[in-house]
């Protein structure tokens, strides 16, 4: 299997290939393709987790441990929900508050019976999540650099927006407006890319 | 019925970057049970963390690492325990919210807060320095005005109030900016039962209601 990997370790993989792994690996349990998503995903993860302020043994642990998760909760991916990067993203974010920090982030259920009907929820609005990783990283490149320092800070350093307001010293008010503004302009960037 | 108050997006972006403590994750991730156009919006934040994911610089893993992990996907693990509501639980508690109350809202063990204010405080999510409670707040009764030093969001369960923002109802979300100042009032006749988190003490406005706050411990 080794082998295998080795055959084509720089090959670039797409955001639509790696999301066609992911369900290869949720459907049939394909460890080839389990093994092409690792080669992929776990020296980025590892390198998440180190630039959020882990040390290099701990970072390559968490990498392995998000990477076995990957694994082990495969059958839970929905690929009309999110593209592979999404959902593997939030395994690593998940696991390093609840491993680093000692905190839980509790995630929502998706199919729970309490929901209260909305009907601007409708159907054209699910994207096409195959392409969206994409469109959302060039989305993301376009923002104003007071903009996308905030996004940055937000989701690779993991501050919070009270610790961002001091490092860059400004009134939590802005940076909570520059956070709406650069979700905005990403929205409408996407909304009319597709 | 529809959701007329949502979460902002500035904390739909700390929640979907990890960034938020535990007790607002809890609430936040509440609201997002019930309301499907807060989870549209968070998954197009979590697509964020998505893409960041996808351009990190790749570090290289150790040399045996893949082979370790690989030898441990035919182990048997535990089943992810599934969120197997309680049976004394009501399918009218959203969750996570469900998973962590011992009973349904009425046979909980409330607290008496203030006359007409009863508090019923959450074991098992660590709250830190804030708080994070059921609050029961009888028809008319109004919580003395406040203002926010840190975040606090009031998700109402049941029932409902009204304040200087507007009327909030079950499955509605108060996401205050630090400077607003609110009076919040329990506006029918029944009991209205909210999830209230906060981050670091409320600030009261008047003299008077310091001793509430005293006795509330907010």
């Amino acid at each position: 299997m080794d082998q295998a990997i080795k055959s084509n370790p720089t090959e670039v993989l797409d955001s639509q290939q790696m999301t066609a792994l992911l369900v290869r690996v949720s459907k049939e349990r394909d460890k080839q393709a389990f093994a092409c998503l690792f080669q992929h995903f776990a020296p980025r993860v590892k390198s998440y987790i180190f630039k959020l302020g882990s040390d290099e043994a701990m970072a390559e642990e968490l990498a392995q441990q998000t990477l076995l998760q990957v694994w082990r909760k495969a059958h839970l991916f929905d690929d009309s929900k999110a593209a592979a990067s999404t959902w593997i993203f939030r395994i690593a974010r998940n696991l390093r508050l609840d491993l680093i920090r000692k905190e839980k982030h509790f995630e929502y259920d998706d199919h729970d019976l309490t929901q209260i009907e909305d009907e601007s929820d409708s159907p054209e609005k699910h994207l096409d999540r195959m392409q969206h990783t994409a469109i959302v990283r060039e989305a993301v490149s376009q923002l104003p650099p007071e903009q996308a320092e905030i996004v940055h800070l937000s989701f690779y350093e993991g501050l919070s927006h009270g610790d961002i307001a001091e490092r860059l010293d400004l009134p939590l008010g802005t940076v909570k407006s520059r956070m709406r503004l650069a979700f905005k302009r990403v929205k409408d960037t996407i909304g009319g890319t597709l | 019925m529809t959701i007329h108050h949502h979460l902002n997006d500035a904390t739909l972006m700390a929640y979907a970057a990890g960034s938020v403590s535990e007790s607002l994750s809890f609430v936040i991730a509440t609201h997002l049970s019930v309301c499907s156009t807060c989870r549209a919006r968070v998954a197009e934040m979590e697509s964020l963390g998505g893409a960041e994911l996808e351009s990190q610089s790749e570090m290289t893993m150790s040399s045996t690492a893949l082979d370790n992990v690989m030898a441990l996907l035919d182990d048997d693990f535990f089943v992810e325990e599934s969120k197997i509501s309680k049976p004394v639980a009501n399918s009218n508690i959203p969750s996570p919210l469900r998973d962590y109350l011992p009973h349904e809202y009425e046979a909980l063990e409330w607290k008496t807060m203030a006359p007409g204010v009863k508090y019923f405080t959450l074991d098992g999510v660590n709250a830190g320095k804030g708080t994070l409670r059921l609050l029961k707040i009888a028809p008319g009764v109004t919580i003395p005005e406040h203002t926010h030093e840190g975040t606090e969001l009031t998700l109402v369960l049941k029932g409902s109030f009204s304040d200087e923002v507007g009327r909030f109802k079950a499955g509605d979300i108060a996401d205050l900016d630090d400077d607003i100042h609110h009076q919040p009032i329990a506006d029918t006749d029944e009991d209205c039962i909210c999830l209230i988190v906060t981050e670091a003490p409320l600030k009261f406005k008047a003299m008077m209601p310091k001793l509430f706050q005293y006795f509330v411990g907010m």
